[in-house]
């Protein structure tokens, strides 16, 4: 218990994961909460890769942490310019009213 | 023993602020536990020895995108309480699936264990941290092989830069603008006009 080992990383990062799973579900109708959801779960799987980078004594896991992080920055900033467009035509963020698509 | 309790210190914070993040009432708060559960994940790993990881989530997710986050909350002017209707609606139903997955992957952290020729195929060790710096550790393998996958990287963040510009650039056509070149070619002979006025008439 009171050595840290992988298992207690493992742990946290499948408890984080699962909460932005469930945040999804919980806040289906705000895009703005959807997105910090994604972060969330991005972050549980660099944790993952942190934590198996020390355990196996391997730097790769850092550094793919890192091109993680990258394609999640530029996934916030490319969806909350969505969200701001879609702000501007339709006056509204809610999920349920992006249907302009739909036939 | 004091790594311990820093970790559960650590670990405690950052899942009960993801909790509060997905379960805020206002958005703008939401975004601060998110910057919370960010600087307490960068203290997780500080503890495995990622040093440059942790800074740089500390620079990019809380300086860049928790703050953009921010800003869009602040900016949009919407009624975050009707987007909320419904809530506890899909509570059960969200409570269930997230329930099914925890119990995945507690069965597959329970039954898991490394390959025994795992330690073997590591490509790079990790260098003693009291000889090599992990950043300079993580530059050195950067730059030479993974120096395209870091390249393509860059190209990602341009990608998205220029996205973004694209996105949300528009062509305000109810504002008035100043035009220096129009100001500078004015000339006496087009925005003067002499009249000569009877006196006691109009123009």
């Amino acid at each position: 218990m009171l050595e840290i080992g992988l298992a207690h990383y493992l742990t946290v990062g499948a408890i984080l994961f699962t909460l932005g799973v469930f945040g999804i579900f919980l806040n289906r109708k705000n895009v703005i909460t959807i997105l910090m959801s994604i972060e969330l779960m991005l972050l549980a799987v660099n944790l993952n890769f942190v934590a198996f980078s020390h355990f196996l004594n391997d730097l790769g896991g850092q550094i793919f942490a890192m091109f993680v992080l990258t394609v999640a920055a530029a996934e916030a900033a490319i969806g909350l310019a969505i969200v701001v467009v879609f702000f501007r035509n339709r006056g509204t963020i809610a999920v349920q009213d992006a249907n302009q698509m739909k036939g | 023993m004091i790594q311990a309790l820093v970790f559960y210190l650590f670990a405690a914070i950052t899942v009960a602020s993801a909790v509060m993040v997905i379960s805020a009432r206002n958005p703008v708060h939401a975004v601060l536990f998110l910057i919370l559960a960010f600087f307490n994940a960068a203290g997780l790993f500080l503890l495995v020895g990622a040093e440059f990881l942790a800074m740089v989530l500390v620079v990019v997710y809380v300086g860049a995108v928790a703050v953009l986050f921010l800003f869009v909350v602040m900016l949009l002017d919407i009624n975050f309480l009707k987007l909320r209707e419904g809530f506890l609606q899909y509570l059960p139903i969200g409570g269930v699936i997230g329930l099914i997955l925890l119990a995945e992957l507690a069965l597959v952290a329970g039954s898991w264990s490394f390959a025994p020729d795992a330690p073997l195929s590591v490509g790079t060790h990790v260098p003693d941290p009291t000889v090599v710096t992990n950043t300079d550790a993580l530059g050195r393998l950067i730059y030479t092989d993974y120096f395209y996958l870091f390249q393509i990287a860059g190209l990602i963040l341009l990608v998205a830069m220029i996205g973004t510009i694209l996105l949300t650039l528009r062509g305000r056509t109810d504002v008035r603008r100043q035009s220096i070149a129009e100001q500078v070619a004015r000339t006496k002979a087009d925005s003067v006009e002499i009249r000569k006025v009877a006196s006691g008439g109009g123009i």
